[in-house]
Formats: C-alpha cells, sequence, structure tokens
C-alpha cells in the first residue's frame, strides 16, 4: 500500500468519466449564439480524465499516507488537536444546515440563526465579554478583526497617533503578522526569565502611541501570566486596550475568563478549544468578542433576537464594515455549538482540569530525560529545551523524526522562538493516562537512543511513507503543479 | 460521564500523586484570585448525545432547505450539483482530524492534495502558480489587493462596481487598515464603464480590480480592461471569476489577467449558509513570492522518491512574523480536497458540460420569464449563468410569493443598487430542469 | 567561523570591501552559517538608493529569513545575479560571493565599520 505514488494526473486516460449529467432539456443551442466567441475557450480543458473508481482508490491511498488525531497521539503544542465528536460532524451535515443558501429570506432561517444568538451568548459567557462576532474565518483573521476594531475605537475618539502595538517575544508569529497587517507598528517586549511578560519592559514600551498588547494567557511557554491585572491597569492606564489571542483557552474554561482579567477583545480559536475538525489546515473559525467599548465598531452583520424572531443586523453606523463574505463560517459554528452543549457547563471545565493534568503529568513523567524549560506548574501544554545531557549534533528535529517511527504526530517544535531547541506537548484532555505512559516511554527511549545511537535518530524516520524530504531542494527549484 | 475524555477518577488520582498534588484545583492555584471564576459559567449542564442531537436537529428543520425549494438564488452562493464520492473522500477522518502539514512524512495525503489542488487551479486558469487557499473569495480579492499593493508599492486600487458588493465592503475594510485607497468605478450597462476606469489609472494604481462573469453575471470584456490596466506601467489587473465558466470561457491567463482570485464554492462544497468556502488565488512566476499563504512543493525524500512538502515557508507568518506576506496561517483545508476531487470527478468534458448546460438554461429561462414582455432584462449584454430582468413589481414582494410557491427566488439588486429598484438577479444552475424554469416563468408571469 | 582579513563588518554580519569610493558588500561566514541551507536571495534593483541601516535584501534559508541591511549609505551599483539561480552560493563560500556593488553615498560612514579584529572579539563576546 505505502507503494502508492501517483498523481491524479496520471491516471487520466482519455474517454474515461466519473461524471454523468442529466441530459439537457431546454433547448440546445450552440454555446456560440449565445456567448459571442470572441470570449470562449476554443481548447480543450487541461483537467485529468479518470473514473469514478480511480478517483476513491487514489484519494484512499493518500488518505493512508496521512496522520490524523482518528490515527493517532498528536500532541502539537498550541495548536489543541483534541478528539473531534463524530456527532459534531452528523450535525453539520443535517439538510437544515448544509443546504441553506445565505441570501434565503430571515424567515426561512430561523433555526440556523438561533444556533448562532445561542452560539453567540455561550461564547459571550466563555469568555467573559459582551457581544461577538461570529465571522472571522481562523484565528489569525479573529486577531485581524480584533486589530481592526482597537483601530476605530482610537480613530474614533480622534486618537491618531495610536500606531503601535506591544507584542511580547513569545507571541504567535501571526500576533506581529497581523499588527503589520492592520497598519500598526510592533513593539517587542521581553519575557523574563520565569517565561513571563517582563513588567518592566512594559512599561517602558508604554506611551501615548500605543494602540493596545496583544497577549496570549497561559502564554506559549504554557505558563499563566498572573500579574495579568497589573498588566491591563498599565496598558489601560495609558490609554491602551487589550487583546487577547485565545489559542491557548483549552486550558482555563471554567477557571477564569479573559474579560475577567481586563481584556477588551478577544478571540475564539473554534478547532481548537471547540473541537472542530483541523481539516488538515482549514477551515477553521475565530470568533471575536468584545467588551461594550468597542461594540460600536463590530463587524456586520450580527444575529439579534426580537420576540422569538431571529435576524441579521446592519444597524451599527460606526462599524469597521465586513471581514469576510456572509457571516462567518457556519458549518464550523454547528460544530462548536454542539460540543458545547454536549460538554455543558460541567464538561467544559473538565476538559481544562484534564487538559491541565495531562500536560503537567507528563511534563513530569519527561523532565529527567529533557530539559523542561519551567519547572512549576503549567497549564494545558510545556516547553522542553533539547535532550538533557544530550549530544550537540542531535537536534529537536531529529528527535521530531525519530517519533514517527514510534508512531506520533511530534509535539511542535522550535517554538516559541525565545527557547531552543524547543519541543511542545500539548496533550488534551482526549488522551488516557495509558498513551500518555506509552508517549513517555517512547521520549526516554529517543533519549536513550541519542546517546548510545544517534545515527538512528539522524536517519529518522525509518518506516513511513516517505524518509526526510528534502526541503530545501523544494525551496530552492519550486515545483508548485504538476507539469506532465 | 464525558465520552470524549478517557482518564477514570482513578487515573486522575494517580497522575495527581504521581506529580505530588492532592487535588485538581492545585493545579489551577497560579490563577490569582482577583481573576479566578469562582462560580459555574452559566450554561446548561452536560448532555448525552441524544438529547443534543435531538435539539440541533430541531433547530436545523427551523431552516426551510434548497430541497425543500426550487433555487435560483445565486449572487455569490451556487446550487451546482455535489457528486456524492465528495462528501465521501472528505469525510475520510485521516484528512479531516489531520492539522496543517507541518511533519510532510506523515502527511504526504494532505501535501499531495494540495499539490493537485493547486495544479487543478492553475490549469483552470491558465496561471503559473496558485497557493493552497485563502479563506472565500471576498478576503481573496483583499489579498491580491494587498499583494498587489506590495508587489507595486503603490496605494490605490481601482475597483469595478460590477464586483460582487460583499467582497468589496471586505476589500473597503480591509484597505483601510493600510491606508490603501479604493476607487469605485461605476457600471454602464451592466459592465465596467471602461472610460471612467481609464481616468482612474494612474502612476499612483497598484491594481485594477474587475470580476467576469461580473455580479450580474455578465461576461466583461477583459482584453479592453486589460489595456486599460496595463497602460500604466507596473499596474496589476486582478480578476476575480467563477471557477465554473472557465469550463467555456477563455482562461485569465490568455486575457493578461496577473492575479485571479475567486470563490470556489461551486466546485463541491456545500451552502452552508454561507460557509465554509473556499478563496483560490493564483498568479504569475514572477510574484510567486509575493503570495500570500501557505504553498505546496515537490520534492525528493531521502531514497530519491517523489515526495511533497510545504514550501517558500520564508514568506509566511511563523517565519516572517512582522515582514510577512499576510498573517494568514490556515488555508481552507478539507474544502480544497473537496474542490480538487470535484473538479477531476468532472474532469475535462465534465466541467464543460456542467459550463454549459448553465449557459443553455440561464438562457432559456430569460427567455421565458421575458417573453410576454411583462418582465424586461435589465440588461443586453453576454452572460453566462445569471442573469437581470426588471418590472413594475417590487422585488421583495415577488419573492415572498415565490417563497409561497416554494421557489426560492432571485437576489433583489435594489439596496446595493439603486438605480436598478425592482431589478433581480436569477441563477440557473446545471440542477434545474426546463420544468422547473417553466414553472418559475408561469408563477411570474401571473403575479403581474 | 572564518573571518577575512581586510574587510570592514556589521553587527549584523554583513562585510563590507572598499574600493575607492565603491564597495562590495555580502554575509559573513557566520551569517551563512546561521541562516543554513540559503535557498533564496531577493535582490534590490540597480540604481535604488538606500540609507545606512536600511532593509536593501533579504536571504532565505528553509526555516528562516533575515533581511540585509545596508553597513552604509549608497547607490546599488551591480547586483550578484548568479545568486538567482544559485543562492547555494553564500554558503559555499560567502566572501567569494558578493550580494551587491554600491557607490558609497558618504565615506564618513566607514569609519563607523567594524575591522575583522573587532569583528572577531564581537563574535567571541557578544553572540
Amino acid at each position: 500500500m505505502r507503494k502508492y505514488n501517483e498523481l491524479i494526473f496520471e491516471l487520466s486516460k482519455p474517454g474515461r468519466t466519473a461524471y454523468r449529467l442529466p441530459e439537457n432539456d431546454v433547448e440546445n443551442i450552440a454555446v456560440e449564439e449565445l456567448i459571442p466567441a470572441e470570449y470562449l475557450n476554443d481548447d480543450e480543458l487541461n483537467l485529468p480524465e479518470v473514473s469514478e473508481v480511480d478517483i476513491i482508490r487514489h484519494y484512499t491511498n493518500l488518505s493512508d499516507k496521512n496522520f490524523g488525531v482518528d490515527t493517532g497521539f498528536y500532541p502539537l503544542g498550541s495548536c489543541t488537536m483534541k478528539y473531534n465528536p463524530k456527532i459534531n460532524e452528523d450535525m453539520a451535515s443535517l439538510d437544515g444546515f448544509k443546504n441553506i443558501h445565505p441570501l434565503q429570506s430571515e424567515e426561512t432561517v430561523q433555526g440556523a440563526l438561533k444556533l448562532m444568538y445561542e452560539l453567540d451568548k455561550a461564547l459571550c459567557e466563555i469568555a467573559g465579554m459582551d457581544k461577538m462576532t461570529l465571522q472571522p474565518a481562523a484565528g489569525a483573521h479573529g486577531e485581524l478583526t480584533g486589530l481592526t476594531l482597537i483601530k476605530a475605537y482610537h480613530e474614533n475618539r480622534g486618537d491618531t497617533k495610536r500606531t503601535k502595538i506591544i507584542v511580547p517575544d513569545s507571541a504567535h508569529g501571526t500576533n506581529p503578522a497581523s499588527a503589520i497587517m492592520a497598519g500598526f507598528d510592533t513593539i517587542e517586549i521581553k519575557s523574563t526569565k520565569d517565561g513571563l511578560v517582563d513588567i518592566e519592559s512594559l512599561k517602558a514600551a508604554l506611551s501615548d502611541e500605543v494602540a493596545g498588547l496583544m497577549l496570549t494567557n497561559p502564554n506559549t511557554l504554557g505558563l499563566f501570566e498572573k500579574d495579568i491585572k497589573e498588566i491591563a491597569d498599565l496598558v489601560h492606564g495609558c490609554g491602551g486596550l487589550l487583546y487577547y489571542d485565545g489559542a491557548n483557552a483549552n486550558a482555563i474554561l471554567g477557571q477564569a475568563r479573559p474579560g475577567d482579567m481586563g481584556f477588551d477583545v478577544v478571540h475564539f480559536n473554534i478547532h481548537k478549544t471547540f473541537s472542530t475538525p483541523h481539516g488538515g489546515g482549514g477551515p477553521g473559525s475565530g470568533p471575536v468578542g468584545v467588551k461594550k467599548i468597542l461594540l460600536d465598531f463590530i463587524p456586520t452583520p450580527t444575529v439579534e433576537k426580537d420576540g422569538d424572531r431571529y435576524y441579521l443586523d446592519y444597524d451599527y453606523p460606526k462599524s469597521v464594515g465586513r471581514m469576510k463574505d456572509f457571516y462567518g463560517h457556519f458549518g464550523i459554528l454547528v460544530r462548536a455549538y454542539t460540543y458545547i452543549l454536549t460538554m455543558g457547563r460541567d464538561g467544559l471545565k473538565k476538559a481544562s482540569e484534564m487538559a491541565v493534568l495531562n500536560a503537567n503529568y507528563l511534563g513530569h513523567r519527561l523532565k529527567d530525560h529533557y530539559n523542561l524549560q519551567e519547572d512549576t506548574i503549567f497549564k494545558h501544554e510545556f516547553v522542553l529545551a533539547g535532550l538533557k545531557d544530550g549530544l550537540s549534533e542531535v537536534t529537536t528535529l531529529d528527535v521530531a523524526k525519530r517519533l514517527l517511527d514510534y508512531g506520533y504526530h511530534p509535539p511542535t517544535v522550535y517554538f516559541p522562538l525565545i527557547v531552543n531547541e524547543a519541543l511542545m506537548p500539548e496533550p488534551t484532555e482526549s488522551e488516557s493516562k495509558e498513551t500518555l505512559d506509552e508517549f513517555a516511554d517512547a521520549l526516554i527511549k529517543i533519549a536513550e537512543e541519542a546517546r548510545e545511537n544517534p545515527e538512528i535518530l539522524k536517519e529518522a524516520p525509518h518506516n513511513t511513507p516517505v524518509g526526510r524530504v528534502n526541503e530545501t531542494q523544494a525551496a530552492r527549484n519550486p515545483v508548485l503543479k504538476y507539469e506532465g | 460521564m464525558y465520552p470524549y475524555i478517557p482518564n477514570t477518577k482513578d487515573d486522575e488520582q494517580r497522575m495527581l500523586e504521581a506529580i505530588g498534588f492532592n487535588k485538581i484545583e492545585d493545579l489551577f492555584s497560579d490563577i490569582p484570585d482577583n481573576v479566578k471564576l469562582n462560580r459555574d459559567l452559566d450554561l446548561k449542564p452536560s448532555m448525552s448525545e441524544l438529547e443534543v442531537a435531538n435539539y440541533i436537529t430541531k433547530l436545523s428543520k427551523e431552516n426551510t432547505t434548497i430541497n425543500d425549494l426550487t433555487c435560483f438564488l445565486g449572487a455569490g452562493a451556487y446550487d451546482h450539483y455535489i457528486p456524492s464520492i465528495v462528501g465521501h473522500i472528505t469525510s475520510r477522518s485521516e484528512f479531516y482530524t489531520s492539522y496543517t502539514p507541518y511533519q510532510a512524512e506523515i502527511s504526504q495525503g494532505t501535501l499531495q492534495y494540495i499539490f493537485e489542488y493547486q495544479s487543478l487551479i492553475c490549469n483552470l486558469t491558465g496561471m503559473d502558480v496558485a497557493n493552497a487557499s485563502l479563506y472565500d473569495g471576498g478576503t481573496a480579492i483583499a489579498e491580491a489587493a494587498f499583494m498587489a499593493s506590495n508587489v507595486t508599492r503603490r496605494q490605490e486600487i481601482v475597483i469595478s462596481k460590477t464586483v460582487n458588493p460583499q467582497a468589496r465592503e471586505v476589500l473597503k475594510t480591509y484597505a483601510h487598515l493600510q491606508g490603501i485607497k479604493v476607487i469605485e468605478v461605476e457600471d454602464e450597462g451592466g459592465v465596467t464603464n471602461l472610460e471612467e476606469l481609464q481616468s482612474h489609472v494612474t502612476d499612483k494604481t497598484a491594481a485594477v480590480i474587475v470580476q467576469s462573469p461580473n455580479f450580474f453575471g455578465i461576461i466583461e470584456d477583459i482584453e479592453a480592461i486589460e489595456k486599460v490596466a496595463h497602460s500604466q506601467k507596473r499596474t496589476l489587473l486582478i480578476a476575480s471569476v467563477d471557477p465554473i465558466s472557465l469550463g467555456i470561457l477563455k482562461t485569465p491567463a490568455s486575457l493578461g489577467v496577473d492575479i485571479v482570485v475567486g470563490e470556489g464554492q461551486a466546485l463541491g462544497i456545500p451552502l452552508s449558509f454561507g460557509g465554509p468556502y473556499l478563496g483560490f488565488i493564483a498568479t504569475k512566476k514572477s510574484h510567486m513570492r509575493k503570495l500570500p499563504g501557505r504553498i505546496v512543493g515537490e520534492t525528493i525524500d531521502t531514497e530519491g522518491k517523489r515526495a511533497f512538502v510545504l514550501t517558500l515557508q520564508a514568506r509566511e507568518q511563523h517565519i516572517r512574523r512582522e515582514k510577512a506576506t499576510s498573517n494568514i496561517c490556515s488555508n481552507q483545508g478539507i474544502n480544497t480536497l473537496a474542490a480538487a476531487v470535484y473538479l477531476v470527478t468532472l474532469g475535462k468534458k465534465g466541467l464543460r458540460e456542467v459550463a454549459l448546460q448553465a449557459t443553455q438554461k440561464a438562457h432559456y429561462a430569460m427567455n421565458e420569464i421575458t417573453k410576454s414582455g411583462k418582465y424586461k432584462p435589465l440588461f443586453d449584454k453576454p452572460f453566462f449563468k445569471e442573469f437581470a430582468i426588471t418590472s413594475s413589481a417590487d422585488a421583495d414582494e415577488i419573492n415572498s410569493k415565490l417563497l409561497e410557491e416554494k421557489i426560492l427566488g432571485g437576489y433583489s439588486l435594489g439596496k446595493e443598487y439603486p438605480q436598478y429598484k425592482n431589478g433581480i438577479l436569477y441563477a440557473v444552475t446545471e440542477k434545474r430542469t426546463k420544468e422547473e424554469i417553466d414553472r418559475l416563468s408561469s408563477v411570474l408571469e401571473g403575479m403581474i | 567561523m572564518k573571518v577575512v582579513k581586510d574587510l570592514f563588518y556589521t553587527e549584523d554580519h554583513e562585510w563590507v570591501k572598499v574600493d575607492g569610493d565603491e564597495a562590495y558588500i555580502g554575509l559573513s561566514d557566520y551569517a551563512q552559517n546561521a541562516l543554513g541551507d540559503i535557498v533564496y536571495v531577493d535582490l534590490p534593483e540597480v540604481e535604488d538608493e538606500f540609507d545606512k541601516e536600511e532593509g536593501f535584501s533579504a536571504v532565505e534559508s528553509v526555516k528562516a529569513a533575515a533581511d540585509i541591511y545596508m553597513p552604509v549609505g549608497g547607490t546599488i551599483l551591480e547586483i550578484n545575479e548568479d545568486l538567482f539561480d544559485n543562492p547555494e552560493l553564500l554558503n559555499q563560500d560567502p566572501y567569494e560571493n558578493w550580494v551587491v556593488k554600491i557607490k558609497v553615498a558618504d565615506k564618513a560612514e566607514l569609519d563607523e565599520l567594524m575591522t575583522s579584529e573587532e569583528y572577531e572579539k564581537f563574535l567571541d563576546e557578544e553572540v
């Protein structure tokens, strides 16, 4: 099976087909009589000709070369690869959700609007915010939306000199990229040696040119920023706003809320915290919640309720406008709401507790063999800074590649940037003690191999569908499409 | 108790003991009291799968679907037939429960389908490179505008008002952030006013953006627009296209377009009340390194075997941070797979057939609806699968009456285009039958 | 790390070879080693003008990207076009393969650069 190495284009044979349409039952008029010939393409389409059997086997074989949460443990730090419940998929595929047009009249989509309204309320409660926009398509899009709101807030006050966003050096790469995309400059502030925001650095960065601070809490080292109230007061005190990057929200459900910490605008990664599938890279969903001071600027439309009737509200004269087409990734929102109802207030809290327990337990199991960056309580994830007494030629990348041979998806590597040789596991609540023990045993064995037989790591992986791929060649001589 | 949480009470205890804690709460002792939530969340308690399924299903039944109605509504989201095989492949959980293929050795499935998707988009548009997708058609236009501004180091975008109004709104939201000026060009008889367009294209213009078939369904004269756009050195031409239309229309590449974008929902993705959909973007090789988003490339593994990998990553946020071409970090993942499967399922002949049938049925519908004279074509220009008509009657009233007859009527143009008050835009895909079209025209006929 | 005598250096690990009022600019051995396999070099256009410390080019490796800053202000006279097709030249011999040749705007700015001895010391102490 592993030998399969065909591209769909290579299966093509003239005359094969995988489709059949009904006969055209209206008058057959030559297309040249309907559309001027100068607009028409005379050439044949450059698409393959394959049978349905070819297609199903092709993609089934490709799926066999993939690793997902359903295949095995996927402790990819910062990505919250929790189990994707199957009922979520079923609910999103219901005819009543899958087959409604976004421009249908409101009275024909009351169920969809009600679901969005209730999800909005639930997310507000979880975040401690006043109103959500469900429009953002992903976490990074949520960040852009939040920064757009911050910008609108300052512009509305005529405070146009606030052109800077403060970002800690441990932040996700999307934070500075979103800030620049939103037309701000960034000020990077250092972390303390304990991995938290350095208050003195923050104070030094604050001025009347600061529009806001972006922060994730717990931060990317998995540590709770315990001075968050002081941080919020400092930023607010100088006239800035606080943005909460919800990438790590799985650690604090029902324990603490960004709104109570002093954040003015937050996004959730629905595909992390609320169990919707990562889909090989997407589609995600990144609803953004705001406090009342930002409500006037929220993207339109929002979903509102009038008596028993739900409707799309475009009546926000100061709105920043639209962030994307239609109302957000509705199909993903259905899955998320299904999950929230399933887990309820008790289950969401339990999920965070187990995510945190699993992370601390796994960290404990590994700390004699790998350099635990911070030996303290962490939240849902932690960072290892390479092998303890490891040979210098064995890198974190080698450890990660060797893990593939043991049947695991490796943790995030080389992030956060402030840690050398970073390896960042996030086990999530979906994993059992047995899985964590087996995974820890594998990593400990690899640490042993690194001392005794480093070559086996250097040459890893050994039993994956392909060996280590040549990224340098790919980037030096880009081949980005099939050339035939 | 919680089907998705496998640790037992006993496991919990043993793990706590191992790390030297007595109770779970101790693990949250790092959260200071002044931010701790010392109450339950105000949400319902957890429920069984059966209870949840019943509730969500009930909500779904409060919607009327395109299976209950006959759909003539388009305006950016289309009721094309989705072959059964598409859903079967996209619901393989080896695909949908994986993440961005950072670990190439165990992600060849995802990487290869993205590579095939990129190839298919290039083949369809005639362009050299496509990325792994963007959120949707609207944000694809905004990203393309940023890209053009970046390539040309200019701060003005000229866009035709015949581009989807929603997409223009998204563009304006984005453009404001970077101080980019958006100049809108009026339509003339349903197509971009070329003279007005010419008057706005200057040495400050980063790009001209048009849509074809445009929002009214009309095929724009891209050749003429290209001459205007490129009358300024370095100004780029961005065209948003309906991928289905490329089954019969000339490729954007052959018309001199520099960046092609579009909404890919029509390629096997369900309507789902507006999302998730699929934004595509493709360009010339010379602009390859300015593309936003993920890109997959072909390479070899240690044994020289063909393999695929994320490449040109130095453009992206996780490496370039504040200097990235975009902040985008995801792609539309499983929807790119849907689009790829759709395109190979229809293949060389099928996509053309879908485009041809949509064209013929749309033209038949237009003729039927307008033949008595009660309804008139709003424009007299070549169109693809959508067309606008007008009458003495109010568009919303017409649509309410159609709904009573189980017909999902067209898009009312008056709100976005006050000059076309009473105008209605109908979409006719290959799914519509002669009988359904005849019923639409006879119900319409009886109304006035 | 190799440091070549008679060149000037910056803290951003560029080298400068001065020839009258013209100068070649390249990356030091330390820089190419830190980046790893270089896969692409984004070069400016001839006649472009840049100030001292302004980014004029970028080098990309598989996992990293770095801007190259002007050691001194000036106008681009020549770009090393070989780097378009063979970016690995910067890995193979960083001192033989220059990136750009410039006309120096203000020769006084050259005095602020490090000598090879100073750069060696800088590498020992700071990096």
